[in-house]
């Protein structure tokens, strides 16, 4: 009885950490998507997401308003990032893409650094401290707030791409984009929505997660690399299949660092990517195999 | 004709590095000359691999460090030679990446990037990890100098001339492999993998050839690490390095030989210089980055190239 405690205590945390992932796996998820581009600098949206919520909150914002206001800043910052650093690069092969993005992250992390120093911030929860007591496992309510909060935003995602015009044409500009220009939609714009989205996304993330872990200059990278692993072994193509991805890498993590040994808890994310990758590589939900770019 | 080329470059290669090694102006650019030479040696065989052969990898910081930890552990644990040692390491980092490339290298593009980023990120982990073994996160200290034929490389100038003899056999190594029938049929690939193909190039078989190939490049250069700098730690072999080996290909241009040499160079010498500049250091870096790849997505020698034809032609277009 004991042990069936422990375990559930462990897919608690694993649940909790696997909606974090899941939501910046789909940040990733919508650029690829529009783009054919993996945006490395992701991560880092999740922790300007988290520290910037946690300025706003010391500025006597409250927390609601706070909240909203660093998700709607982010939101900023990702458009801008595309503006800049995406856009001019139109005709760059794959590979200077990659490095792009990263220095993109590079830059964000080290101006995150400059601005907030190398301390970690705390941010008080949504609602109380107290732990609630489930089946003999305890779970923290930012928990339960975390994963209801990522349900929200998954289904306002789902609804959004599907009965908004704005989701729609964000839709067709990625499956063809020539097409979509021939019905007037402005396929760059639409890429520039996508990396507004995700930043969203990732600093939603990061506003979520800032309570439980603090918000820190160098938070978002390990992160990041850890939505990607989801978004990968869900599958890039499928919303529903990277928040599986995510929920799994979550359950999967908390589960090895409990139970075998906490030190390879981030290898964990790794192995399974290469186990997708190698066996199916279109991930566990992808129908069809993505294009190879 | 060609041949009798080769041999001239190798001459003049050899007394630049003689010239250098005798006038060398102190203790700080010998280290900075030697991490150069060891940079060299991996972009020569990421190059190959990205640029001749078309495939990416973003774990080769992997390879490094095992080459790296194998002749740091061997020597200074198990009091092995250090040659033997620098072997055993080419022969671990070769069954690596035999084992990883055979299931990577079907993948293609992104998924290859993503396959080789996860292999990186595991084997750091693993350095990090096996403390034991390796000295964990703070490092593992004290390896001996390297020993060949009872010559002990001990001093700055002796550490330099070997790292670049080495740096020179690997240069002219690539130089001929591109120029092989392995070369053409690795650019036979890049150019059209079906085609190559249907001419009977055994392209599977080749990538991981030169997968293994880029990995032993690494894995050597990973030894002479351990023993220059006689101190490594799981840092340096993480993805952020693998990223900076993937921009010196590019910043030096894909497929360029001689272009290795100027990447590796400029961006190791990049982050000293950026130093007096303390907190900013990494935003100028990443700055650079991103602009470098922005306007000269081809590399430096080519895009500079390129932009000053632009303006030619516009002038002659008048």
């Amino acid at each position: 009885m004991e042990k069936l405690a422990e375990l559930l205590q462990y897919i608690f945390s694993g649940l909790t950490n696997g909606a974090i992932y899941a939501l910046i796996g789909l940040g990733f998820s919508i650029i690829f998507n529009a783009t054919a581009i993996i945006n490395f600098a992701q991560g880092e949206f999740v922790m300007l997401g988290a520290l910037v919520v946690i300025a706003f909150s010391a500025l006597g914002l409250s927390l609601p308003l706070a909240l909203v206001l660093a998700v709607a800043a982010v939101t900023v910052m990702g458009l801008a990032f595309e503006r800049l650093a995406i856009r001019p690069a139109r005709d760059a092969t794959a590979i200077s893409l990659i490095i792009i993005t990263v220095g993109g992250g590079v830059l964000i992390k080290g101006l995150a650094m400059l601005l907030w120093g190398k301390d970690a911030y705390t941010l008080p929860p949504f609602s109380g401290q107290e732990p609630l007591t489930l089946a003999g496992a305890t779970i923290l309510p930012q928990s339960l707030w975390i994963m209801a909060l990522t349900l929200l935003l998954v289904v306002g995602l789902e609804a959004f791409l599907h009965f908004t015009i704005l989701g729609k044409a964000m839709r067709a500009a990625s499956y063809n984009p020539v097409a979509a220009r021939l019905v007037g939609i402005r396929v760059s714009q639409m890429v520039q929505f996508s990396f507004g989205l995700s930043a969203a996304l990732g600093a939603a993330a990061g506003v979520l997660i800032a309570p439980i872990t603090m918000g820190v200059y160098d938070m978002g990278t390990m992160l990041g690399l850890k939505g990607f692993c989801a978004a990968v072994i869900g599958g890039l193509g499928s919303i529903f299949g990277v928040v599986l991805g995510g929920l799994l890498l979550g359950v999967a993590e908390a589960l090895a660092s409990g139970l075998v040994s906490s030190g390879y808890r981030d290898a964990v994310a790794f192995l399974i990517l290469l186990l997708v990758l190698f066996f199916r590589p279109q991930g566990l939900i992808g129908r069809r195999p993505l294009r190879s770019s | 004709m060609a041949r009798y080329q080769r041999w001239l470059q190798a001459g003049v290669f050899y007394l630049l590095v003689a010239l250098s090694g005798s006038l060398l102006p102190g203790t700080y650019y010998v280290t900075l000359l030697n991490l150069i030479g060891l940079h060299i040696i991996i972009v020569l065989g990421l190059n190959l691999l990205m640029g001749y052969a078309g495939q990416i990898s973003l774990g080769h910081a992997a390879f490094f460090g095992l080459g790296a930890y194998t002749s740091g552990i061997l020597t200074a644990t198990y009091k092995v030679d250090p040659l033997l040692a620098l072997l055993a390491g080419l022969l671990l980092s070769t069954l690596v990446a035999v084992i990883v490339g055979i299931p990577a290298l079907k993948l293609k593009g992104y998924y290859l990037a993503m396959a080789t980023l996860g292999f990186g990120i595991i084997v750091a982990i693993a350095f990090q990890q096996m403390d034991w073994l390796t000295g964990g996160p703070s490092g593992f200290m004290g390896i001996p100098p390297f020993r060949f034929l009872g010559w002990r490389f001990q001093t700055p100038a002796a550490k330099f001339f070997l790292v670049w003899a080495l740096v020179g056999l690997i240069l002219f190594l690539s130089l001929n492999i591109v120029d092989s029938r392995i070369g053409r049929a690795l650019r036979a690939i890049h150019d059209s993998e079906t085609a190559a193909l249907a001419m009977g190039v055994d392209a599977q078989r080749l990538k991981l050839l030169i997968f293994v190939v880029s990995a032993l490049y690494a894995s050597l250069a990973g030894s002479l690490l351990a023993h220059t700098v006689n101190f490594i730690a799981p840092s340096s072999f993480g993805f952020m390095f693998s990223i900076k080996l993937v921009t010196m290909v590019v910043v030096g241009g894909m497929a360029s030989i001689w272009g290795s040499l100027l990447g590796a160079a400029v961006l190791t010498v990049l982050p000293e210089l950026l130093a007096v500049f303390h907190d900013l250091e990494v935003v100028i870096f990443g700055l650079i980055l991103m602009v470098v790849m922005i306007f000269l997505p081809r590399g430096l020698v080519r895009g500079l190239l390129d932009l000053w034809e632009l303006r030619r032609r516009k002038k002659q277009g008048r």
